[in-house]
């Protein structure tokens, strides 16, 4: 089956605002009859909660934090982009979109990205009308600095936690909306299951974390903002509950699940140094506009840095990139560091890592400079490691850290369960292949303020309200199947604990479907998995009871999904043969190795269809059509 | 290093709780103080018993999930560090840890370490944000802030509302929290015009939740691991006794 993307006709500059002039609307009087039902509390979800409360919706929020505020968006530290061309450095609209589409390496929607870099100025201005403190000018100005995949200054920033600001800004919208009586509130709930009626997604069921109780919601449409899947590889830079649940089991109820291998290993994360590692911290991609990547030139040269001159030391992305240095893409500067280190010049005890070295920006700027760009990050490197940025280089390796793929959606937000939105990371739309540093932000904040107010509308202007209620024999089957799930979890009783598995996998996702990807190790991992899963069923020790506070019951369900996605990505890797953007296959590069895409053969997005346990997915494609940019060899140099 | 810990243990909100002792062995200076737990845990799972029940997410100190008291202070000996940024070699060998939940009238306990800390969002509930709709706003520069004012606003605004600072003050007050969302917003041209009413209704939110008053103890500023200070509640003062001029006047 070919998918349609739904996106407008017409010139790309006026799509959106065609599309919107067509779409329906709910009237004010109508609003307070519909019920959306929003899942997840970060960026895409507070700020869609809130405006969907502000325009007169009733809303349900769900979130398994015990407050809205701490969805994983606050993790965000360097910035978000926006197309201002405050800096009067040559930015626009175009180069924006331009800017993504191609590091998504030309696998992103044209029409979905031209909007995306539209909305981006609105959200700046909205942002700062809410109070978010952006670092300004001594003349009372905003300021921009440079992230990676980008000739201009574009990105806007607070301190090194602007994902915390942005986010504190919409928690304070969705905060002012509770007050108001639109938004009703769900912390520690957690979603396990979407419940569809003919098609269309008429509520979900959810579990108490603290008294266990598991429960059903109904709504007129539903709107999982529930991030991304990145600790499939146990180790990430993600939160410890970060999981893959609520889009999994939206996938399990028909929702096609696109690219699933495309992963972002983030370059600039503090290596590992130990096996009772529990998670990777990342050290903010701004850090690169001042710092130095660099290893020894020769092999094994275990000397402590000082010791290492200048003319031995290669700073290997200055001398491959020259046209971007040290801010080249992040798929391509982790790869650059995978290489150096496999070939025997990573530095550190493990000889798994990089340098990003300051010294020559203390030099030229001054330590105060460095501590005020930087300070906190600094700051919380020394603390991890006990080791002090400013008078040794920072140690850092590659760790991954967003996932690009996700539900597939149209132009609307939509999924093909009708009634079922998928915004932010959690939906697979904006980014392609690779997605720029300070695009996550701008995504999740266009997709919940300034996306889903309208189409949501659509949606709901051609449904009944109230159609569904909480008593129709779907919500009860679906609390059956949640709560016997449940059972069987906490019956095993086996050996290992749920970390134990979600440990293994990791290191089987890590070995297989990590950086480099070949034929050979992709079909290994859909063999390890698969027997991993069977011993997980057979042998994990969940503790307690259903009915209290159980965090191990909690991962439990989530590791049995990762369990399943991972395969889906090691298949979906093995399907794509080609390299693009984070999917890197060693049978696909180029002689000086670089990634050799083949937009003759894979130029479409890959949806997953769901078809039951025992049977293999089934591939559905969206071809993706380029007008306005030409495919191109995506160079940095 | 081999550790002796004693951790709280409480099965729910209404039963009676107590310190539990516990080996913790082979632990590694590298390891987060989270992960020295992780590790408890991941033994008394093998041994049949339940695990300790603890708050945390991003284990990269900015959520202000986790919470847990350490030997008596609010996220442990380190300064300016959430329990999940504590390191283990801020530990010695042989030493004997006390963990704790936080403890505060407004914030009961769930289980073991975990508390409910709702009523800090209906602090925020009450009025802390500036009533703004999505759209219709004007362009980011339009309005021009001073470095300075922004510069304290998010000294202010970095706040994670873990509420170390309640479970610090002998009386149990939000009193640094509330000011440091006051503060944050009065110091933006944006946030004047209902500064008034904000500090009204969140100091009242405040009292209403069960936090106790401020009597200058300073263990709040000493327990935050954002650092965030004391002096913005003389600003809190301030500003509520700005608002009650207005009101009279």
């Amino acid at each position: 089956m070919l998918l349609d993307g739904k996106c407008p006709s017409g010139p790309l500059s006026e799509k959106w605002d065609r599309h919107r002039r067509e779409l329906k609307l709910v009237s004010p009087a109508n609003k307070r009859k519909y019920t959306i039902i929003v899942v997840g509390t970060g960026l895409a979800g507070a700020s869609a909660a809130a405006t969907l409360g502000e325009l007169g919706y009733n809303v349900e929020a769900f979130c398994y934090q015990d407050s809205p505020r701490r969805g994983h968006s606050i993790a965000a530290q360097g910035g978000i982009n926006a197309a201002k061309n405050y800096p009067n450095d040559g930015d626009s609209i175009f180069r924006l979109f331009h800017d993504t589409i191609k590091g998504g390496d030309f696998r992103a929607r044209e029409a979905n990205v031209y909007r995306l870099a539209m909305l981006s100025n609105n959200i700046i201005d909205q942002c700062v009308a809410q109070g978010v403190p952006f670092a300004r000018d001594y003349a009372g100005y905003l300021d921009n600095r440079s992230f990676g995949g980008a000739q201009v200054s574009r990105t806007f920033y607070a301190r090194g936690q602007t994902g915390q600001q942005l986010l504190l800004g919409a928690y304070a919208a969705l905060m002012r909306q509770v007050k108001t009586g639109t938004v009703r509130l769900h912390p520690r709930s957690e979603m396990l299951d979407v419940v569809v009626i003919d098609g269309e997604a008429k509520g979900i069921t959810v579990r108490d974390m603290v008294n266990g109780h598991v429960g059903s919601y109904a709504g007129d449409a539903v709107c999982l903002c529930t991030g991304g899947y990145a600790n499939v590889f146990y180790l990430s830079t993600n939160a410890m509950g970060s999981n893959v649940t609520a889009a999994y089991r939206a996938y399990k109820k028909g929702a096609f699940f696109a690219n699933p291998c495309y992963t972002q290993i983030h370059p600039t994360c503090i290596p590992v140094s130990g096996g009772h590692q529990s998670k990777l911290t990342l050290m903010s991609e701004s850090l690169r506009n001042d710092g130095r990547v660099w290893v020894p030139k020769r092999k094994g040269d275990k000397r402590a840095s000082h010791e290492i001159s200048n003319e031995e030391r290669d700073y290997f992305l200055e001398r491959k990139y020259p046209g971007f240095g040290n801010l080249a893409p992040r798929d391509i500067a982790s790869r650059s560091a995978k290489e150096a280190c496999d070939e025997g010049r990573g530095i550190g005890t493990s000889g798994f890592g990089v340098y990003l070295d300051f010294e020559d920006a203390i030099k030229r700027l001054g330590e105060n400079v460095i501590r005020e760009r930087y300070g906190n990050l600094f700051e919380m490197y020394e603390r991890i490691t006990g080791e002090d940025a400013y008078r040794q280089p920072m140690r850092i390796y590659p760790a991954p850290h967003y996932t690009m793929g996700g539900l597939w959606v149209d132009y609307n937000l939509e999924s093909n369960v009708r009634g079922l939105f998928v915004l932010g990371e959690a939906n697979f739309s904006d980014h392609g292949a690779n997605r720029l540093g300070a695009s996550a932000l701008m995504q999740g904040l266009a997709d919940g303020y300034f996306v889903i107010p309208y189409t949501i509308a659509g949606y709901l202007a051609r449904t009944q309200p109230g159609s569904a209620a909480a008593v129709h024999p779907e919500f009860k089957k679906s609390k059956e199947d949640i709560n016997s799930l449940t059972k069987k979890l906490l019956s095993i009783n086996g050996k290992k604990t749920v970390s134990d598995f979600h440990r293994e996998l990791g290191r089987i996702m890590w070995d297989n479907v990590g950086m480099a990807r070949s034929e050979e190790g992709l079909k290994r991992a859909l063999e390890l998995i698969p027997e991993l899963r069977a011993e997980f069923w057979q042998n994990v020790r969940v503790p307690g009871g259903g009915d209290d506070v159980n965090q191990e019951l909690e991962k439990a369900g989530r590791v049995a999904d990762f369990l399943e996605v991972g395969e889906l990505m090691a298949r979906d890797a093995l399907h794509r043969r080609e390299s693009c953007g984070g999917h890197f296959r060693v049978e696909h590069q180029m002689p000086d190795g670089e990634a050799r895409r083949d937009d003759e053969n894979f130029c479409y997005v890959a949806a997953w269809e769901f078809r039951g346990g025992n049977k293999e997915p089934e591939m559905h494609k969206e071809p993706l059509v380029f007008e306005n940019v030409e495919l191109a060899v995506r160079s940095y140099k | 290093m081999n550790l002796t810990l004693y951790i709280w243990r409480q099965k729910g909100p209404d039963k009676k709780g107590g310190l539990q002792q516990f080996k913790a062995e082979n632990i590694s200076p590298e390891m987060s103080f989270l992960e020295m737990l992780d590790v408890v845990n991941e033994q008394l799972i093998k041994i049949g018993q339940e695990p300790i029940a603890f708050d945390h997410d991003c284990r990269e100190g900015i959520c202000g999930m986790c919470s847990q008291v350490i030997n008596g202070v609010p996220h442990g000996p380190q300064e300016r560090t959430t329990v999940c940024q504590l390191h283990m070699r801020h530990f010695k060998h042989g030493d004997s840890i006390y963990i704790e939940p936080w403890r505060a009238r407004a914030f009961p306990v769930i289980k073991d370490l975990i508390v409910d800390r709702s009523a800090l969002d209906r602090i925020i509930q009450a009025g802390g944000y500036i009533s703004v709709h999505t759209g219709g706003v004007p362009d980011a520069n339009a309005v021009l802030i001073s470095k300075k004012s922004a510069d304290t606003a998010m000294d202010a605004s970095e706040c994670i509302g873990c509420g170390a600072c309640v479970a610090a003050c002998p009386n149990g007050s939000a009193m640094l929290f509330t000011a440091a969302k006051i503060t944050h917003l009065a110091m933006l041209p944006q946030g004047k015009i209902e500064a008034a009413r904000r500090v009204c209704v969140m100091t009242e939110a405040m009292m209403r939740e069960g936090f106790g008053n401020c009597t200058n103890h300073y263990e709040c500023q000493a327990a935050c691991p954002k650092d965030i200070r004391v002096s913005f509640i003389a600003r809190l003062n301030r500003e509520f006794i700005k608002a009650q001029l207005k009101d009279t006047g």
